[in-house]
């Protein structure tokens, strides 16, 4: 089936590139998505099947896969909203639709890849999409965006392979060279200790670009700056789960050998500091996509200390990466709409958004909510296991830094969206204010409430599935 | 013979350093590509004919012939000034390159293990650090270029090392590293000489948070 849906999801990324027809268009978006939940279906049909070698329909795969369906459809119906409101050519447009199946497809084919190598290509295939995707409005700043992403991507890409064949040379003893995660989990007491940690540094350090971690975040705020917001979504939601896919799974091999306690203090000490700059950022940011941005941020960190603290704050990191993912992406959608009504994203120039679009004020408000995890908010739930994991670690001093700076954020951000919310704009001309259909917030309201109902009553299959997810990591 | 190759590769990395004009590390870098290859030939006894020419194609035609006439392009092309302009004096540069090869000569010591050539681990540490110290120290951004080939180089130092095992994975990574570092990379030097005029990072600063 993957071998389907790759050759599939390529052929209709090269018609898209040559379309210049709609209902052309139209129909390969269509039969992309078809594709995709096909695929979604399946794996979650042949669970722990290994399909074309490389590829396993896993747990963890098959949760992320299914939070990457769900978004791609209001990512696809966003996007199309985004590109006719923008005078774009049918070029830039059919390099934009075709871009976006080439990120998606590589997005679940790295989830799905069992072996680090082929997690690998397709990390660096999200690079080469996304930056296709974050030059869409080729101007000065997109290119600033785009260059210094691709560059720091680029880097991370290469520490990664070199963390790989680091990984070749701690096998050397293992009598066996395959490097799939299944096999290394199996031979993890036969792996070189020495080489093994120089493997978890470079191999962590450099996944860090996707996922949005100390010290390689930067280029992810820009990229998610200047790409379109629909892509934003994508970029801050299903792609940073793909840099957590390849951290976590090397980190269970890592964890079932004598370093699991080391590695937990890397991933702590590269969390909270994610955490601690996440919330200087927020102070000052005014910027509000980037405001988002840095809000993600603050969720990878506490992700990453819920995994360094082990017990229940792995089935809470997982549980958190999902919900978060449909939190910020449906955050993202609506900046779309916002962006309609004010034509900037200056925090300074926009301000009293219910009067324009109740619905969409809605939106940003239990956005808000869900984001800072106060409940109902499924967050809540998944955040208040971190915190449990981390006291049960006794992890005290770190669980109080960490509260005091989700303080902290929790105001800076409340008291942006609030402003937005409520404050009208000083010297903001709205006689030629678009009106927005509340429609076009229906996706939006659907990711908010799934995120709500999975935190707050996960179904059953949904709860097995994270449990299995997390199976093969030491209690 | 590997080791003579591969302490004129680190004596390169001294030379870049404190090289000053923009033409001397092209130079340097097609050097670079010629000594891998040699390492390469030597170091890679099992390996059968068709690696072989794949190699031959990476280093020789592709580093040290391909990649130095698109970048003296790029130079004459953007009107990109000689000097390379480092933020910091040439002296400081040479120490901290010292420095960064004498850390990772210590670092080797620490290896209790017999199958790893340990000139292989301290030449391609060394290069990769010394490549990211270039990247931080220089205001051009085709130098950020140049210091990322050379991170690529050092990649490839140290993949040689396990090259005998797995040399299927090593092919692998380096075409990929070739396919993304220059196409991309090249591709938007283009654009970025294209839109803007002097191509210094300083430039590149727009993007803020306020």
């Amino acid at each position: 089936m993957i071998g389907i849906y790759l050759i599939g999801a390529i052929t209709i990324a090269i018609g898209l590139s040559l379309s210049r027809n709609k209902i052309l268009t139209f129909g390969l978006l269509g039969l992309f998505l078809v594709l995709q939940w096909t695929l979604t279906i399946y794996s979650g049909n042949n669970l722990r099947s290994i399909d074309l070698n490389y590829f396993t329909y896993d747990a963890l795969a098959v949760l992320l896969l299914a939070t990457l369906s769900v978004i791609a459809v209001p990512a696809m119906i966003h996007s199309h909203i985004y590109l006719n409101d923008q005078p774009a050519s049918p070029q830039t447009r059919s390099i934009y639709y075709s871009s976006i199946v080439l990120l998606i497809m590589a997005i679940s084919a790295g989830y799905l890849s069992n072996h680090i190598a082929v997690t690998w290509i397709f990390t660096e295939i999200t690079t080469l999409s996304a930056s296709a995707l974050i030059y869409h409005h080729r101007n000065k700043l997109a290119l600033e965006g785009t260059w210094k992403y691709v560059f720091i991507c680029a880097i991370s890409i290469t520490f990664v392979f070199v963390g790989i064949l680091f990984l070749s040379l701690s096998l050397e003893n293992a009598g066996s060279d395959d490097l799939s995660f299944a096999n290394l989990v199996a031979n993890s007491s036969k792996l070189n200790p020495f080489w093994l940690r120089l493997a978890f540094l470079f191999i962590f350090t450099g996944f860090t670009a996707k996922l949005g971690l100390v010290p390689m975040f930067t280029a992810g705020i820009d990229a998610k700056d200047k790409a379109p917001a629909p892509v934003g979504a994508l970029l801050s939601s299903v792609l940073m789960n793909l840099g957590f896919v390849g951290i976590f799974r090397f980190y269970i091999v890592v964890a079932n050998t004598p370093l699991h306690h080391w590695a937990n203090m890397v991933i702590g000490i590269a969390a909270f500091l994610s955490v601690f700059v996440a919330t200087v950022y927020m102070i000052k940011v005014k910027n509000i996509k980037r405001m988002f941005a840095y809000s993600g941020i603050e969720h990878m960190g506490l992700v990453m200390l819920g995994v360094a603290a082990g017990g229940v704050g792995y089935y809470a990191a997982i549980l958190h990466i999902i919900l978060h993912a449909f939190v910020k992406s449906s955050l993202f959608f609506q900046f779309t709409q916002l962006y309609r009504v004010f034509q900037n994203k200056s925090i300074y120039q926009v301000g009293n958004y219910f009067k324009y679009n109740t619905a969409g004020a809605m939106v940003l408000l239990i956005g808000f909510i869900s984001a800072t995890a106060m409940p109902p908010s499924g967050l809540f739930v998944s955040e208040f296991m971190i915190f449990r994991s981390l006291f049960e670690a006794h992890q005290i001093l770190v669980l109080v830094a960490v509260l005091l700076l989700l303080t902290i954020i929790i105001w800076a951000f409340g008291k942006n969206i609030f402003k937005i919310l409520f404050i009208p704009p000083i010297d903001f001309d709205d006689s030629n204010v678009p009106k927005i259909s509340p429609w076009e917030s229906l996706t939006q309201f659907i990711l908010l409430i799934a995120a709500i109902y999975l935190g707050l009553n996960p179904p059953t299959d949904f709860v097995n599935l994270l449990k299995e997810s997390i199976m093969l990591l030491p209690k | 013979m590997i080791h003579v190759f591969l302490i004129v590769f680190i004596i390169t990395l001294f030379y870049l350093s404190i090289a000053n004009r923009m033409l001397t590390y092209v130079k340097v870098l097609a050097l670079q590509g010629l000594l891998l290859f040699c390492v390469a030939f030597l170091q890679l006894s099992e390996i059968n004919t068709l690696n072989l020419i794949l190699i031959l194609l990476e280093t020789v035609v592709f580093k040290s012939i391909a990649v130095p006439v698109f970048l003296g392009y790029l130079l004459k092309r953007n009107n990109i000034t000689r000097e390379a302009e480092p933020y910091l004096p040439n002296f400081v540069s040479l120490i901290i390159t010292t420095t960064i090869v004498v850390a990772t000569i210590l670092l080797s010591n620490s290896i209790k293990e017999t199958h790893l050539d340990k000139m292989f681990f301290v030449v391609a540490l060394s290069t990769l650090f010394t490549g990211l110290y270039f990247i931080a120290s220089r205001r051009k951004i085709i130098t950020h270029v140049m210091g990322y080939l050379v991170i690529e180089n050092g990649v490839f130092v140290l993949s040689l090392a396990v090259g005998n095992e797995m040399p299927m994975l090593v092919n692998l990574g380096i075409m990929l590293d070739i396919f993304a570092s220059v196409l991309i990379l090249g591709i938007f030097l283009n654009k970025i000489g294209d839109v803007f005029k002097d191509v210094d990072v300083d430039q590149l600063t727009n993007l803020k948070d306020f």
